[in-house]
């Protein structure tokens, strides 16, 4: 385990690389997601907000 | 041969349930995907003879860098489709690509400078590769800026979607860069002619990586799109429908 995360030296690169990486799907993921739940507000909003929760997702 | 899937895909409601009758999918697919890339490039490949593990930072950087262009070429065919035909629905696919292909050129950009520091010596240089690919990103920011500065949505579908067809002669620039001049970067090891020039223990897990981003690219769009549709729908009745859905 010591030995995977060393990275053969050069853990200070690889494992960076990676966590940016990550953090983009991950910020992707959650952006993506606040863009339609915001849409889907504004919509109900516009149509006079009588329709429920809806589809989720 | 018929035209009525094209006629389809340009009407908003149908759009709206296919794409989210498909994101998960597309969604469990990458996500999986994903996991077993990981895992490969981490942990079974093996290190490389020159390189040692610093080499692992292709599983990251190849996909993100393959995104880069994947995205910008898909927004670009979309706001063409877009422009041509009037479509409202391409038009939204366009727009919903521009924060996703910024991201990931970021990415790839960062995961670049990470390898090339101890390959190259160096975390940037003006080579035409890395040049070409920062271009990739201002083309991005330029068309997410032009789009916020412009309020009506269909102007603002117009400008930037013609902004984002003039830029895709980046695409071919950044590909080849490595080929035409001569660059640090090294020469492509999948996407060319002939067979890759990477054992099958490396190269799997990279195709791995490659098919798990594109697939996390397909469930990203069709979650934005719905978002763009539901924008671009000011008043149709079949919105109430869907929100019920």
């Amino acid at each position: 385990m010591r030995q995977f995360l060393d990275m053969g030296g050069y853990a200070a690169y690889v494992w960076p690389a990676y966590a940016v990486t990550l953090a983009i799907v991950a910020l992707n993921i959650i952006w993506a997601r606040r863009l339609l739940a915001q849409a889907r507000t504004a919509a109900r909003r516009r149509l006079g907000g009588e329709t429920g929760p809806g589809d989720g997702a | 041969m018929s035209w009525t899937w094209f006629h389809r895909l340009g009407s908003p409601p149908y759009v709206y349930g296919l794409a989210r009758r498909l994101t998960p999918w597309f969604a469990w697919g990458a996500g999986l995907l994903l996991l077993c890339g990981l895992y490969g490039g981490l942990v079974l490949a093996p290190p490389d003879y020159r390189q040692g593990n610093d080499f692992r930072i292709i599983y990251v950087h190849a996909p993100s860098a393959w995104m880069s262009l994947m995205v910008y070429t898909t927004m670009a065919v979309a706001a063409a489709v877009g422009l041509i035909w009037r479509m409202k629905v391409a038009h939204a696919v366009a727009a919903s690509c521009a924060t996703i292909g910024a991201s990931f050129t970021f990415a790839a950009l960062v995961t670049g400078s990470l390898w090339g520091v101890r390959m190259w010596g160096t975390w940037w240089e003006w080579d035409p590769r890395l040049t070409s690919e920062l271009i990739l990103l201002f083309l991005y920011l330029g068309y997410m800026g032009l789009r916020a500065a412009i309020e009506d949505t269909q102007r603002a579908d117009r400008a930037s979607g013609l902004l984002a067809v003039v830029g895709v002669v980046n695409v071919p620039i950044i590909h080849y860069s490595v080929v035409w001049w001569n660059s640090l970067h090294q020469a492509p090891s999948v996407m060319r002619l002939g067979k890759p020039t990477m054992p099958p223990a490396m190269l799997l897990p990279l195709l791995i990586m490659l098919a798990g981003f594109t697939l996390l690219f397909a469930a990203l769009l069709l979650v934005r799109l719905r978002g763009e549709i539901l924008n671009r729908e000011r008043t149709a009745a079949w919105i109430r429908e869907a929100l019920e859905a």
